[in-house]
């Protein structure tokens, strides 16, 4: 006779019958919810936003309780633990919901045909007609220049750090990035203003603004870049190199395609992060309310400076075009994001 | 065509590291020559210095002579890339490229130096996984990709590889270490057919595999870690398994390794 091993003093596989099923749980949240109101009903506890946090503490406290007394210590906290981390989701997805959803119930008030194709010119201050045309022009050449050049060149400095760069050149050029990775918006605006618009005399223009968006847009499209290069396996390299490929064709033909759905991923993060920059505009194109197809000449609104200074007029109608512009802000970087998806969907596919 | 390996006097660095020192021996042509060895001895080191893809590791430099036939492969003048693919390479892992089909993966070395003719390209492609033992079982999915295929059928794919831009030299570092018994007597079978035509270097740990398809076995060992691993002893397959020169040899094989 053996003596009695430690795995015996534990419960066995049948011992599982007293357990907090889903139907006990719910009637001890109705009883907590019943016993807060009344609570809240004749002590001088008040507040909508105070009752809910009482409940979901109360709820905490009584079901691991509870929990404790009929399942034990382990079942106990598991049912804690569940339900912080459930409700770490709802703090984190409610803000998330709350900002969509209240954008597209405020904008669609005053998004229509006449809002897209109609810009500002010739409204006085009591006009509630007019749109955001102009707006949409300035901001689809604003960031489409920014990407045309922030893409090729952020992915020329990111093959350049991992394929190519040794040693102190590439440290410097690393930490370059990173440190402009923390430039506030407004300074990258601010060196654009200073450098081109009154330095070089050129003025206020759509390229203008596309320039301060790139030097936002390339730290972002080289460290994401340089990630997802770095994550390509040495061995599909050697396989290359052993075939005979020379260096160059390894990356361009092997390196970058395995690479590119996680590049596209970085990049369009970028776009989107840079169509709702707003400081860096007001001092590159500035406001105007006539529509300027010109990329390179003169003045031109972009949505998000259109925003801003329809808030600042501060009437019904103005706040009525700032979250219809607001909606269409948001709807243009979904776009933008779900077919850069599209585009790359094949390779993610094949990856696997 | 295949041709004969000689080494002489071969170094390999990684860094200020000697991870090989004085390896010298001859490959012959139309063999299967087994390159066997405690792990660190430097086998794998050494059949990347033949092809010349040590030098890629950054720090890593080889001294001495690698001859194939009449030319040094480490000469002035020679080019690295030129060198790879007069010789082919198998790895431990299969890895096809994960973004391209079966017949891409196949096609890649052609068509990646420059051959377009798409008549050319299908005939290689086909002449290749024939000759790698996998055309009967892709020939319907050709476009799927490659990824897709079982571990054992992606080293074929990857032997396939290697051989459609006709290498006088296949590399095989330990190619069926990630493979099932069944996949690596394919594997092994294919050895035999591919010797007619090329020379096969191997670097395997099992004995077995050594003994089944070799017929020349080189060993390799080291003193002890941080030392250099150095060639002990190259000669027949059957010499070495049965009655080899060298007391480290006999105690490596018999298992009393020491």
């Amino acid at each position: 006779m053996s003596a009695p091993s430690l795995l015996d003093q534990l419960p066995g596989l049948g011992d599982q019958a007293r357990r907090l099923h889903a139907p006990v749980r719910l009637a001890l949240l109705a009883l907590t919810v019943l016993v807060s109101l009344l609570l809240f009903a004749s002590t001088p506890l008040q507040g909508r936003v105070d009752f809910v946090v009482f409940v979901v503490i109360a709820f905490a406290l009584v079901q691991t309780g509870v929990s404790f007394a009929l399942e034990g210590r382990r079942h106990a906290l598991d049912r804690l633990v569940s339900l912080l981390v459930h409700l770490a989701l709802l703090a984190a997805v409610v803000p998330l919901v709350s900002v969509l959803s209240y954008t597209v119930y405020k904008g669609l008030k005053k998004l229509d045909g006449q809002f897209l194709t109609h810009n500002l010119t010739g409204l006085g201050p009591l006009d509630t007609n007019g749109g955001e045309y102009h707006a949409i022009i300035g901001t689809l050449e604003q960031v489409l220049m920014a990407t045309a050049i922030a893409v090729p060149l952020g992915l020329l400095v990111a093959i350049y750090i991992t394929e190519y760069g040794k040693g102190w050149l590439a440290a410097a050029v690393r930490f370059v990035i990173d440190v402009m990775t923390g430039i506030p918006s407004i300074v990258a605006g601010l060196f654009v203003f200073a450098f081109w618009v009154i330095g070089l005399h050129r003025g206020y223009s759509g390229l203008a603004a596309a320039f301060s968006l790139t030097i936002l847009m390339l730290p972002v499209v080289v460290r994401s870049s340089e990630e997802m290069i770095k994550l390509v396996p040495a061995e599909l390299r050697e396989a290359s190199y052993a075939l005979g490929l020379p260096k160059w064709k390894t990356i361009l033909r092997i390196v970058l395609p395995t690479a590119s759905a996680g590049i596209t991923t970085g990049t369009m993060l970028a776009v989107a992060r840079v169509t709702g920059e707003t400081a860096p505009l007001l001092l590159t194109s500035f406001i105007t309310p006539a529509t300027n197809t010109s990329p390179i000449a003169g003045k031109q609104t972009a949505i998000p400076t259109f925003i801003f200074s329809q808030i600042g007029l501060g009437r019904p109608a103005n706040y009525d075009r700032a979250w219809a512009a607001a909606l269409t802000l948001i709807i243009i970087v979904l776009v933008l994001y779900i077919s850069a998806r599209l585009l790359t969907r094949r390779n993610t596919l094949t990856r696997r | 065509m295949s041709k004969r390996i000689v080494a002489e006097d071969v170094n390999a660095f990684y860094g200020s590291f000697r991870a090989i020192a004085g390896v010298s021996l001859t490959i012959e042509p139309n063999t299967v020559t087994a390159l066997i060895g405690p792990s660190g001895c430097g086998k794998s080191t050494f059949l990347r210095t033949i092809n010349r893809l040590h030098e890629v590791i950054p720090g890593a430099r080889v001294e001495g002579k690698v001859m194939l036939d009449s030319e040094d492969l480490y000469g002035a003048g020679v080019d690295a890339v030129a060198v790879r693919r007069t010789i082919g390479m198998v790895f431990q892992r299969p890895n096809p490229f994960p973004t391209m089909s079966i017949y891409d993966n196949v096609a890649a070395g052609l068509r990646l130096n420059g051959i377009k003719n798409s008549k050319v390209l299908d005939e290689a492609v086909e002449r290749s996984l024939r000759g790698a033992n996998l055309w009967n079982e892709v020939k319907e999915r050709l476009a799927k990709p490659g990824a897709g295929l079982s571990g054992g059928q992606q080293q074929r794919l990857c032997i396939a590889r290697a051989i459609a831009v006709e290498p006088q030299v296949l590399l095989m570092d330990e190619p069926c270490s990630a493979l099932d018994p069944i996949s690596t007597l394919a594997i092994e079978d294919l050895m035999t057919d591919l010797k007619q035509r090329y020379t096969i270097v191997i670097v395997t740990h099992n004995m077995q595999q050594a003994a089944r398809v070799s017929d020349r076995t080189g060993f390799f060992s080291l003193e002890a870690t941080g030392e250099p691993g150095r060639l002990i002893e190259i000669d027949t397959t059957e010499k070495i398994f049965s009655n080899p020169s060298e007391k480290r040899t006999e105690d490596y094989i018999t298992g009393r390794f020491g």
